[in-house]
C-alpha cells in the first residue's frame, strides 16, 4: 500500500513561476551577463564537480530527478514528475517527465537515472559524492565491484525508476537532489571519456557554447529545457583570473554582472559603506558554522570542564567585530537557518570567570599550553589572534600555526596531532539543507577515523543512535518530530563541548544594478554564490 | 656549433631530469594529501582511498617517480588530479598569454630601460643621470603588486582608458605590460648606463673619435653594440623568469598566465599541473640562456662557443 504524495501545488508553482514570491518583480527574459571569479572552473562533470565556484553552474547545466525552490531549501521534484514513498519509506518510485531532452537532443529516460547513479558510485569515477549514496540497498555489493549493477535501483518503464533502500532514510530526496545525482547521457559521457567535465551533456536550463580554459565559459540558454519560460536570460559569460577587488571594481564599470568570489574580507566596510554600491550588495544567511575543534583525545582537552571553559573564556561578539560583522555569534554547531537550529539554547555564554573556575575544578589553575592550527588565509589568522589573546586571559597559553588549508586538513585527520582547530576557511558548508549533513562526518563516531572530518575525535555512541533514529524518520509528515529529535542531539553535543561554536558567517553577493529578480536569488542557500536559472537583466 | 649544442642539449636533459626530481621529492614530503583535497569534505574514508589507489599514490615513491618518467619521456604529462584533464592540454591553453606578455613586458623594459640607460651614461654625472638612477632604483624595489594595484586604479578606474583586467584585445595586454616593463626597465637602465659608461672609455673609442667620426655615429655604431652584450645575457634570463610566470601581475590583472595556473595548482595540491610547470620553466630559462649564448658571437665577434669541457 502506497501513498501518494500529493503534489499538484507545487508543480503548478513551478510551471506558472509569475505565481511565486521570488518572482514578485518581472523582467523581460534575454540578455547576456558576466559573473567573475578568481580560480579556474576545473570541471563540470556532475559526479566530480565539488567546490563552489562549479556547484552552482553544474545546477544549470544538469537536472535531477529532485531540486529545490527557487530561493528557498524546499525540496520539489524537478526531472521527476511525482514521487511515492512506501509506508514503510524504504521504497521511493519516481515518475520521469515526458519528452525532456539533453542538449544533445535524446530524450531523457529512467535508464539514464540508474547510469548516472551507478556513475558516481563507480569506483572509476572518482567521486567525491560517493559517501552519500550508502542507504542504497545493494551500494555496497556494487561499490565493491561485486555486482554490475545497483540492486536497489530498478527502472520499472522509460518514464519509472525506483529506489530501494536499505534502511528509511529522511536524508534520500536530499541525496537524490544533489549535484552527483545529475542526470547524464551514456553516450555522451563515454564518447568524452575522462574529458566529460569540459565537455558536459546534460539536460538543465543552460549548454556550454565555449570554453577557454583559464580564460572563460561561456553557457548558453537550453531553449528546450522543460521549464517554461527558464532560463531568463540568453547567455552567461564566465570570466576567469580576476581578484575579488579587481572584479568588484569591473561590476561597478558595468564590464561585470556578478562578482563571483564575493567581497574580499579586507575591503567588506569600504565597499558596505560606499555609497556608490547602494542597492549592489545582498545579504542573505548561508548554511555554514565556523568553529573551533577540541581533540578530546589529547590532554587537557579530555577533561570536558576544560572544553567548557574555553567555550566559556571566547568573546564571540568581539570575533564578529573583528570580521566587520560579516557574521552572528553562534553557540551551537547548527547554523539559525537549519531545520532542527534550538532557538531557545543559550550554550556556553562569554564568562570569564566561569571559565577560570573550571580549570581550578580540572586541576589547571596555572593553565596550560596548546596549539591551535589555523589556515593561513586573512581574516582567518586575525580571528586566531583574538582567541589567542581571549584564552590568555584565563591563563591558556595558545601557540598558532599558521598553514596552508591542505596541510590543516591533513594535521586534522591524523590522531593526537592538532588539540585545537579553527574552521575558518574550510568549514563546514553543508552539502544539502539538513542537520544530518552537519552531523555524522564531523560529530559523529564515522568521522572520528584517519583522514576523516571530526577533527575533535568525538565519538558518542549513544548519541549516534539517536541521530540514526532521526533519519530513519523518513514520512514527511514526521518532518517536526524528527527537526525535534537532532535538536537535543545537537545541544546534547554541547553537554560534551567538543567544539567551540563561534559564528555563522553571513553571505554578501555583490552585482550590478541591471540584475533583477527575488534578492532570495542571489543568496540562494543551495545555488552558491547565485541561482543562474532565475535571475534576469532589468529590461 | 653543432656539437656545443649537442652537449648543451644533454646538459639541459640531465638537469630537467634534476629538477622533476627535486621537485618530486618536496612535494612527495609536504604533508597534504592530494586524494583528500580531490575527496572534499564529505567522503568517507574508503572513498578517499579508492582515490589514491587510483591515482597511484598508494604506490612507494620510486615506483611513483619512475611512472613519472617513464610517460614524461612519451610526452605525457599526466592529467591534472582536479580537473581530470591532460597537464600538456591546461599549460598549453596557457602558453599564448604568458608568450605575448612576456615578448611585450621585454620590449617596453628595453625601449624604457635602454634608452634611459644610454642617456644617463652620455650625460654622466648630471641632473638627468641622477635622477634617472634614483627613478631605477624606485622602479627594481618597487613591489609588483602595488605597481600594479596602482597602474589599474589611475588608468583603467579614474581614467577609465583599458578595461579593469581580463584578456583579449590589444587593451587588455596595455597594463600588464607596461607594468612588467616599468619595473624591469630599472634593471636595464642600471646595466646599460654602467656598460655604457665602460665602453666609451675603450681605446677604440678614442680612436673612432680621433679619425673623427660624428659622435652619433660613434655612439649608434661603436659603443652601442658592444655596451649591448650583457644586455643580451639578462633577456636571456629574463625569458625564462616570465615564462614561469609573473604570479602578482597576472593575479592583479586576471592574465591567464602561466603564473596564475601554478598558483592554483599549489593551493590545490595539484601535482601534475605543479610538475608541468615546473617543467616547461625550467626548460624555458635552459633555452633563454641557450639563445643569449648563441647569438652573443653575433653580436661580437670576439666570443666563441666552445664545447664545456
Amino acid at each position: 500500500m502506497k501513498r501518494r504524495i500529493i503534489l499538484a501545488a507545487l508543480a503548478a508553482a513551478l510551471t506558472m513561476p509569475a505565481a511565486m514570491p521570488v518572482h514578485a518583480e518581472e523582467g523581460s527574459a534575454g540578455g547576456s551577463i558576466v559573473v567573475t571569479y578568481k580560480d579556474d572552473i576545473v570541471t563540470l562533470d556532475p559526479a566530480i564537480g565539488y567546490d563552489w565556484v562549479n556547484w552552482s553552474m553544474i545546477k544549470s547545466i544538469f537536472s535531477r530527478l529532485m531540486d529545490y525552490k527557487p530561493g528557498t531549501s524546499e525540496l520539489v521534484p524537478s526531472l521527476a514528475e511525482s514521487y511515492d514513498i512506501s509506508k514503510d519509506g524504504k521504497t521511493y518510485t519516481f515518475k520521469l517527465r515526458k519528452g525532456v531532452k539533453f542538449h544533445n537532443g535524446r530524450e531523457v529516460v529512467a535508464q539514464d537515472v540508474k547510469y548516472s547513479i551507478e556513475r558516481t558510485n563507480n569506483a572509476k569515477t572518482e567521486s567525491p559524492g560517493a559517501g552519500f549514496y550508502d542507504m542504497i540497498a545493494g551500494i555496497e555489493a556494487f561499490k565493491a565491484g561485486k555486482a554490475k549493477e545497483i540492486k536497489g535501483v530498478k527502472v520499472l518503464d522509460p518514464y519509472t525508476v525506483q529506489f530501494t533502500l536499505s534502511r528509511p532514510d529522511a536524508t534520500f530526496l536530499h541525496v537524490i537532489a544533489l549535484n552527483f545525482s545529475s542526470v547524464v547521457p551514456k553516450e555522451a559521457v563515454d564518447k568524452a571519456g575522462k574529458d566529460f567535465g569540459k565537455k558536459p551533456v546534460g539536460s538543465g536550463a543552460f549548454s556550454v557554447a565555449e570554453w577557454k580554459l583559464g580564460q572563460q565559459l561561456v553557457f548558453k540558454k537550453n531553449p528546450d529545457y522543460f521549464m517554461p519560460g527558464v532560463p531568463k536570460v540568453d547567455q552567461i559569460t564566465f570570466q576567469v583570473g580576476l581578484e575579488p577587488m579587481t572584479a568588484i571594481l569591473k561590476v561597478e564599470k558595468g564590464e561585470a554582472d556578478v562578482a563571483g568570489d564575493g567581497i574580499p574580507p579586507a575591503k567588506f566596510l569600504e565597499v558596505r559603506n560606499n555609497p556608490k554600491y547602494a542597492g549592489m550588495i545582498v545579504e542573505g544567511g548561508q548554511l555554514h558554522t565556523g568553529y573551533i575543534t577540541l581533540n578530546v583525545q589529547m590532554k587537557p582537552l579530555n577533561d570536558v570542564r576544560v572544553r567548557q571553559a574555553i567555550n566559556h573564556a571566547i568573546n564571540k561578539d568581539r570575533i564578529v567585530k573583528i570580521i566587520n560583522n560579516r557574521a552572528v555569534p553562534a553557540n551551537q554547531p547548527l547554523p539559525p537557518s537549519m531545520p532542527g537550529y534550538d532557538n531557545a539554547f543559550q550554550g556556553y555564554a562569554y564568562d570569564q570567570a566561569k571559565a577560570r573556575e573550571l580549570l581550578k575544578e580540572a586541576g589547571l589553575e596555572k593553565g596550560f599550553k596548546t596549539t591551535l592550527y589555523v589556515f593561513n588565509v586573512d581574516p582567518n589568522p586575525r580571528i586566531a589572534q583574538a582567541i589567542q589573546q581571549d584564552l590568555k586571559e584565563v591563563g591558556i597559553e595558545v601557540a598558532l600555526k599558521n598553514l596552508a588549508q591542505a596541510n590543516v586538513i591533513a594535521a586534522g585527520g591524523k590522531p593526537k596531532t592538532a588539540p585545537m582547530i579553527w574552521s575558518g576557511g574550510m568549514a563546514w558548508i553543508a552539502d544539502f539543507p539538513d542537520p544530518s549533513n552537519f552531523y555524522g562526518p564531523i560529530l559523529g563516531c564515522a568521522g572520528a577515523v584517519s583522514g576523516g572530518w571530526n577533527w575533535s575525535w568525538y565519538c558518542n555512541k549513544a548519541l549516534d543512535a539517536r541521530a540514526t533514529e532521526a533519519d530513519a524518520m523518513s514520512d514527511p509528515a514526521m518532518a517536526g518530530q524528527r527537526a525535534d529529535a537532532w535538536k537535543t542531539v545537537f545541544t546534547d553535543v554541547m553537554k560534551d563541548a567538543p567544539w567551540a561554536p563561534v559564528f555563522n558567517e553571513q553571505r554578501f553577493t555583490f552585482r550590478s544594478k541591471r540584475l533583477g529578480g527575488s534578492d532570495a536569488l542571489y543568496v540562494d542557500p543551495v545555488r552558491i554564490p547565485i541561482n543562474y536559472d532565475h535571475i534576469f537583466v532589468k529590461g | 656549433m653543432l656539437r656545443y649544442l649537442a652537449s648543451r642539449a644533454v646538459q639541459s636533459v640531465l638537469l630537467l631530469i634534476g629538477v622533476s626530481l627535486i621537485t618530486f621529492l618536496l612535494l612527495y614530503v609536504m604533508p597534504a594529501d592530494p586524494a583528500r583535497q580531490i575527496a572534499g569534505r564529505s567522503a568517507t574514508v574508503e572513498t578517499v582511498e579508492t582515490i589514491r589507489r587510483q591515482l597511484g599514490l598508494d604506490q612507494p615513491l620510486h615506483v611513483q617517480y619512475g611512472r613519472y618518467l617513464a610517460a614524461l619521456a612519451q610526452g605525457d604529462l599526466g592529467r591534472s588530479y582536479a580537473q581530470k584533464t591532460e597537464v600538456t592540454e591546461i599549460v598549453a591553453s596557457r602558453l599564448p598569454a604568458t608568450l605575448l606578455l612576456m615578448v611585450s613586458a621585454i620590449a617596453c623594459e628595453l625601449a624604457i630601460g635602454l634608452s634611459i640607460g644610454v642617456l644617463a651614461a652620455v650625460r654622466r654625472d648630471s641632473k638627468l643621470d641622477a635622477t634617472a638612477m634614483v627613478a631605477s632604483f624606485v622602479a627594481v624595489s618597487t613591489p609588483q603588486f602595488v605597481a600594479a594595484m596602482l597602474m589599474l586604479y589611475v588608468f583603467a578606474v579614474q581614467f577609465d582608458w583599458f578595461p579593469i583586467g581580463g584578456y583579449g584585445t590589444f587593451r587588455h595586454l596595455v597594463l600588464p605590460a607596461l607594468t612588467l616593463g616599468i619595473l624591469g626597465s630599472g634593471w636595464y637602465s642600471r646595466m646599460m648606463r654602467s656598460s655604457m659608461i665602460d665602453v666609451l672609455t675603450q681605446d677604440y673609442i678614442r680612436t673612432a673619435r680621433a679619425k673623427g667620426a660624428p659622435e652619433r655615429r660613434v655612439l649608434a655604431v661603436h659603443a652601442l653594440r658592444n655596451a649591448f652584450l650583457p644586455v643580451i645575457a639578462m633577456i636571456g634570463i629574463d625569458v625564462g623568469l616570465f615564462m614561469s610566470g609573473a604570479v602578482v601581475v597576472e593575479s592583479v590583472f586576471g592574465w591567464p598566465g602561466i603564473g596564475q595556473l601554478a598558483w592554483q595548482a599549489i593551493q590545490q595540491v595539484d601535482i601534475p599541473i605543479i610538475m608541468g610547470v615546473t617543467l616547461v620553466a625550467a626548460v624555458a630559462i635552459i633555452l633563454g640562456n641557450l639563445l643569449a649564448d648563441v647569438v652573443a658571437p653575433f653580436v661580437d665577434p670576439r666570443i666563441k662557443l666552445r664545447q664545456a669541457p
